[in-house]
């Protein structure tokens, strides 16, 4: 397969994350067969795709949750390919994974201090719990309750701001949008903005194209493991195939 | 020092235990029972209670400290310090030979927790099982560990005092430990393993830490066992061992410490209670007694079903004690643990 089809002009910015030729195996199974992409510094990139056409998979091998088949993952200059999360987290990369992940017995406090778990600068982890106090306000009424007494849109806020209270400079999001109300979805879209004029990059994996296409600087689509497609998100949601494709029109 | 004064205490109240019960058979008996056992599931809930691995082979890891202990006691029997009186010297070997015995069980916990701790839930389950089942094949056909017959003559030198002293080491660690940021990564390890990795925990390398404590501390609980006892044979640890332990860790409640003591000496001295019961019912008419002895076992299996079916988190749940005298105090009660 060759180049994906690019439609727009994509702004210049500081590279963040840069993915070459990503192969990603279970077993005999190849999910990922050569994925290239980019983060740039305060860029929101969005990966949209059906079912099963590796966008996790995309997710879960540059934060280090599954091993790379092959391929390179350079973060802020350096290879970081194949490190484990434990070592990419103090790097400045977060990830909120797949069906939000809450510890369901610890306070909502508690999953919100294991966020900052690797980091000790003490005043600065207090200032960074204001501030997702102050995106999502209602996690600060819930702060004593267990995560698993949260509604899902609650517990999606919960592990977004979990996943910012490492301090990221780049945040993996995968499907913030699963089982939740539209209107919630909504919600959270808005907040992602104010995350990303906070200076954090985003990397969001989504089935609800419409929504991340809108947010997005840049776009790729993910097609059984292989990208097909690049772009603008307005280049892109303005795109036959991809409305037809993703946007059920 | 502040960390030293709950030592320093523990070892006076101990001490003097030690001198006014040490001469009581009956209470010394069950007393060290219930300890050993009360160790057992201390450890145990700090791998299956704390991190969520389920691990049904502790019996395995008692054993390899059992026979490692005995054999160093029988070995370094024959020798003597100097200038030191025998006692003291029989102590100290015996202490040696404790950690040694605690130490080879946490090389074990470290040679099968690196690749089963891989696995998850039943998996994991069935490898501890068959580790255990290992073990005890091999000391049975090893010529040093007596085989079947097992290790006898071992000297008494399992006291009141070391014991218990023990059981306040376990219980310390397991406090503190659940209060550390280590405990924190254990926990979430055992809320969501995903999401405590994405969160940067190297959860590998906890549950691996997390099973060699624990297989260190079984491992010192069969040495006390085996200078108990008096003789061990590869009977004494075998699969109903590791489930009475883990038995002791659920009804107890996963994850809290206190639970695990509590259900410990509950269960160990459940069926002796009822003995003296049915005794004290039948008073004259001993055959009586002897008849309703018979019915002690199923009351036992009977009273574990009740608990598991009225209280399903275990008696404590993921409670401490001290936290139901708190809630009894007005402070805002934590909602039920819910299942992960």
């Amino acid at each position: 397969m060759g180049e994906p089809q690019r439609l727009g002009e994509r702004a210049p910015r500081e590279p963040l994350l840069e993915v070459r030729d990503l192969k990603v195996s279970y077993g005999a199974i190849a999910a990922l067969k050569g994925v290239s992409l980019s983060v740039g510094g305060g860029e929101v990139v969005a990966l949209i795709g059906a079912n099963g056409a590796g966008k996790t998979s995309t997710l879960r091998a540059v934060s280090g949750m599954v091993k790379p088949a092959g391929g390179a993952v350079v973060l802020n200059g350096e290879a970081v390919t194949g490190l484990k999360a434990h070592l990419l987290v103090p790097r400045g990369m977060a990830h909120a994974p797949e069906g939000r992940g809450i510890f369901p017995n610890l306070t909502v406090q508690e999953n919100l201090d294991l966020g900052a778990y690797l980091r000790h600068d003490d005043a600065a982890i207090a200032k960074d719990l204001e501030t997702c106090f102050g995106l999502f306000p209602i996690l600060r009424e819930r702060r004593k309750q267990p995560g698993a007494t949260l509604s899902g849109g609650e517990q999606q806020m919960l592990s977004i701001s979990r996943a910012l209270m490492s301090n990221p400079t780049l945040l993996l999001l995968d499907e913030p949008s699963l089982g939740l109300a539209p209107q919630v979805t909504q919600t959270i879209f808005r907040i992602l903005r104010d995350v990303n004029a906070r200076g954090v990059s985003i990397l969001l994996v989504e089935q609800n194209a419409h929504l991340a296409l809108e947010l997005a600087h840049w776009a790729y689509v993910l097609e059984t493991g292989e990208l097909t497609m690049e772009g603008t998100g307005q280049a892109l949601l303005a795109s036959e195939d991809i409305r037809k494709a993703y946007l059920g029109e | 020092m502040k960390s030293f004064l709950p030592v320093l205490i523990a070892v006076a109240v101990l001490a003097l235990l030690q001198l006014v019960l040490g001469d009581a058979a009956f209470v010394t008996y069950h007393a060290t029972r219930v300890g050993v056992w009360v160790i057992m599931a201390v450890s145990l809930n700090i791998i299956n209670g704390m991190t969520g691995q389920f691990s049904i082979g502790h019996a395995g890891f008692m054993a390899v400290g059992a026979y490692a202990s005995s054999l160093l006691t029988l070995l370094l029997h024959q020798y003597r310090i100097g200038f030191l009186p025998d006692p003291v010297t029989a102590q100290l070997f015996f202490l040696t030979a404790l950690l040694a015995g605690g130490a080879l069980a946490g090389v074990a916990g470290f040679l099968v927790g690196l690749p089963s701790l891989r696995l998850k839930g039943d998996y994991l389950a069935i490898v501890t099982l068959g580790f255990g089942e290992i073990i005890r094949v091999i000391v049975t056909n090893m010529k040093v560990t007596g085989g079947a017959l097992g290790l006898s003559s071992i000297p008494p030198h399992t006291s009141l005092f070391m014991v218990w002293f023990w059981v306040f080491v376990v219980v310390l660690l397991a406090r503190r430990l659940a209060d550390s940021s280590h405990g924190r990564s254990l926990l979430a390890i055992r809320e969501d393993e995903v999401a405590a990795e994405a969160m940067g925990v190297d959860t590998t390398s906890y549950k691996v830490r997390a099973f060699v404590v624990s297989s260190f501390f079984a491992g010192v609980a069969g040495g006390l066992f085996a200078h108990f006892l008096q003789a061990i044979n590869p009977n004494s640890f075998t699969f109903v061992q590791s489930i009475e332990v883990v038995v002791m860790v659920v009804a107890g409640g996963l994850g809290s410490t206190t639970g695990a003591v509590v259900a410990a000496t509950f269960l160990v001295m459940l069926p002796e209670g009822l003995r003296t019961l049915f005794l004290q019912l039948g008073g004259e008419n001993q055959s009586l007694a002897q008849k309703v002895d018979q019915v002690r076992m199923p009351i036992y299996g009977l009273l574990l079903v009740v608990i598991m079916l009225t209280r399903p988190q275990g008696i404590f749940g993921t409670h401490e004690l001290w936290d139901l005298w708190k809630r009894k105090k007005g402070a805002p009660e934590k909602p039920k643990a819910v299942a992960a």
